[in-house]
């Protein structure tokens, strides 16, 4: 699988702070490098020294397992030292600001930060203070850049190809970084996306955005090649943005009969963690056509690329203007 | 105080909001009021011991009267006080400034507003004047002592930045005001839909991920206040609008005979949502900056009349709350020093003139709190600025005299510069 433009092409980009501003080469070449990443991590030799004598550090100002853990062992393998940062915004001192932070930080001489914050631009924010590499990991509603390149990853690996494929995104588009990211990833490679969910959990102007927009199911489905997933969160579905669970689930919860209407090959993707009986059947979430365990292996090896792909701009780099 | 000398300011171009005429001539200013002006004015014979000022290639005109200004004292001596927000609002040449009373404590007590009337005196250059709370502690519930607030000098009643979700509280106050004359000022969003909103909602809003907040917000508070002056018949002023809509609902009302006037915020009328371009705090104001569409109708709105007055909202917000992501950080920028160069771009784009421009930065904001000021007359208060249309620079926050830096216009290119303040006849600012 070895590619040698993959490799050899310097990726234009210092930091990685969202999918827009991404050329479409851009998002390939890390899809082909990711696809190299997934024949390290299969193998019992999983460490590059990509990284060696690098750090780390993983700000997470919002709690999130999966994706902290993926960007620490993708960190690990390619030789990193890595360093995780819990913040709870409760136990921010009073008084100190984001950028305070960042200074903070920045005065330890990481080589990468890969930060989450709850704010949409917070991650911008900091980048424009520090002097390393900064990775979006997911700030506000903007954007979550690695998980729409893992879905993209996920998606080429199994149909061969993205161009052309019909994309459902189901569910809060509203409130979901993963959305916004993976519109402008596809629309960027060439897919048809659509957008399905009540009308309260859709963004204004969405149907500029490159999406066709459907608020019933059943016809948002139909011939679609890929049926995407999001989180509905809890405090969101007793009455402020749809009425019930049971009614949510009813209309726009993937069960068997909903995705029936899809493409007999279509595949069923989710970013976690899953509300099951909410969202997506649990039958479903593990049935055949389910890609939701292999998104999280691509998770790590389109971190593990993204790193690569920022390795030659890091802090006294020979490439580094 | 001594009496101010005589000034005579000659060879200037004078523009006259109250007849709407722009001519070349001298002023002669004595005992601190409008003695005389226009062309006829003999400048060979200066009166003895007065001060000559060369007015060529300047403009003059009557100082800026901004009905909107945070100030922060008491209470946030380190974002603004009297003393810092008259140098940056003489070195604009605004020369009335009314303060909003979101300090701490609020001005909500005639104690308070005595003691913002004497501070103001000894501190500032220009005119400070307190508008007092039209809640008790803001709170939205119960009104003020309106007829004692006002009597010890508080100049309209409203609750700042603040609306009263509660139509009940606002019909009483509207009622009640009424018997006193009394000016109520009102930020026009419904909380309720506003809420968790920090720019407006569009398609822009939705690109950076940022809840947003519809312009209903505001057009629905704007229907509500509007109902309420029919019903009571107060004297009400929408603080700040922001859109094409909001614009009609006043016209109506207006054409209606009922006693609304409206404003626009400075920022709203020279920017739009994309000047937050990579999510400049700076630019995160209440209400939102809004459509490039929605800009446009506020110039038309100045230009027609319609819209009465322009305010600089000013509100000066330091480090800890401005260096913060977007939807966290604190509403409101700086603009007493830069609303006069900011406004002078609608007339440099041939949309409002001179005159009518300093009708709404002037002679309509001084009439609406009852003040002679605003307007070349004999025997009106001499609060006069000289400065020059056309001067090109480049905006350096450092070299503002507001104590925070907050501005919208950071590195922008502006025209027109100040280059005399006058208040009452005394010069207070020179450069």
């Amino acid at each position: 699988m070895t590619n040698l433009t993959a490799t050899s092409r310097l990726f234009p980009h210092r930091h990685l702070l969202g999918i827009e501003g991404l050329a479409p080469e851009d998002i390939i070449q890390l899809l082909d490098l990711a696809d190299e990443a997934v024949e390290v991590s299969r193998q019992v030799e999983k460490k590059k020294a990509t990284l060696r004598g690098r750090t780390q550090i993983n700000l997470f100002f919002e709690a999130s397992t999966r994706t902290q853990a993926s960007f620490e062992l993708a960190g690990k393998r390619l030789g990193a030292d890595v360093m995780n940062m819990s913040v709870g915004s409760s136990s921010i001192k009073k008084g100190e600001t984001l950028i305070d932070t960042a200074m903070t930080l920045n005065a330890m001489r990481p080589d990468l930060i890969v930060v989450r914050h709850h704010s949409a631009g917070a991650v911008q924010l900091l980048a424009r203070k520090v002097d390393c590499s900064v990775i979006n990991a997911g700030d506000g509603q903007h954007e979550h850049p690695t998980q729409a390149l893992l879905d993209a990853l996920t998606i080429r690996r199994n149909k061969g190809r993205i161009r052309g494929l019909v994309v459902a995104i189901c569910g809060d588009i509203l409130h979901s970084r993963v959305a916004r990211s993976n519109l402008i990833l596809l629309n960027a490679l060439g897919a048809d996306v659509r957008v399905v969910g009540p009308s309260t959990l859709l963004p204004p102007g969405i149907e500029n955005m490159g999406a066709k927009v459907f608020t019933n199911m059943r016809e948002g489905l139909k011939d679609a090649d890929i049926v995407m997933m999001l989180r509905l969160q809890r405090e969101r579905m007793n009455g402020s943005f749809v009425p019930s669970v049971k009614e949510y689930f009813r209309y726009f919860g993937l069960d068997a009969e909903k995705l029936a209407i899809a493409k007999p090959d279509a595949l069923v993707m989710h970013p976690g963690p899953m509300n099951r009986g909410v969202e997506i059947a649990s039958d479903i979430a593990d049935g055949a056509q389910s890609l939701i365990r292999e998104q999280v292996e691509m998770g790590v090896a389109v971190r593990m690329a993204v790193l690569e792909a920022l390795s030659k701009h890091l802090p006294n780099s020979e490439v580094r203007p | 105080m001594t009496t101010p000398r005589p000034v005579l300011i000659i060879n200037a171009h004078l523009v006259d909001p109250l007849t709407a005429t722009e001519t070349q001539g001298a002023i002669a200013v004595e005992h601190g009021v409008i003695h005389a002006w226009g062309r006829a004015i003999d400048a060979s014979a200066p009166p003895e011991g007065a001060l000559v000022i060369d007015g060529r290639g300047r403009t003059l005109s009557p100082g800026l009267v901004d009905l909107r200004a945070f100030v922060g004292e008491p209470g946030a001596e380190h974002r603004e006080t009297l003393t810092s927000a008259s140098r940056a609002a003489a070195a604009g040449g605004v020369t009335t400034v009314v303060s909003m009373p979101e300090t701490n404590p609020p001005v909500d007590d005639p104690a308070v507003v005595d003691y913002l009337v004497r501070r103001a005196r000894e501190k500032a250059g220009v005119r400070l004047l307190p508008a007092a709370a039209l809640t008790k502690g803001l709170n939205g519930k119960e009104m003020t002592e309106i007829g004692l607030l006002g009597e010890a000098g508080a100049v309209f009643f409203t609750d700042g930045a603040r609306s009263i979700a509660n139509a009940q509280v606002m019909r009483r106050a509207l009622t009640y005001a009424r018997d006193f004359g009394a000016l109520i000022v009102h930020h026009v969003e419904d909380a309720f839909l506003a809420d968790g909103g920090v720019m407006n909602e569009g398609e822009l809003s939705s690109r950076l991920g940022l809840p947003g907040i519809p312009r209903e917000a505001e057009t629905i508070m704007l229907e509500r206040d509007i109902s309420l002056v029919r019903l009571t018949g107060g004297r009400y002023h929408a603080a700040m609008i922001s859109c094409a809509a909001s614009l009609a609902i006043i016209a109506r009302a207006k054409a209606e005979g009922l006693p609304v006037t409206c404003g626009v915020s400075i920022n709203n009328l020279t920017l739009n949502e994309n000047d937050i371009s990579t999510y400049r705090t700076f630019l995160k104001l209440s209400p939102p900056l809004r459509h490039e569409d929605d800009r446009c109708a506020m110039v038309e709105g100045v230009a027609s009349g319609l819209i009465d007055v322009i305010v600089s909202d000013h509100n000066p917000q330091d480090v800890e709350t401005k260096r913060q992501p977007f939807a966290e950080c604190a509403d409101g920028a700086i603009g007493l020093e830069t609303m006069l160069s900011a406004a002078l771009r609608l007339v440099h784009s041939g949309d409002v003139t001179l005159p009518r421009l300093m009708q709404a930065l002037s002679m309509r904001p001084a009439d609406l709190i009852g003040l002679p000021q605003g307007r070349l007359l004999k025997g009106a208060p001499a609060d006069i600025i000289l400065f020059d249309p056309d001067e090109p620079f480049v905006l350096n926050p450092d070299t503002l005299h507001s104590r925070c830096k907050n501005t919208p216009f950071d590195g922008a290119r502006l025209q027109g510069r100040v280059h005399m303040t006058m208040v009452g006849g005394r010069v207070v600012h020179e450069a």
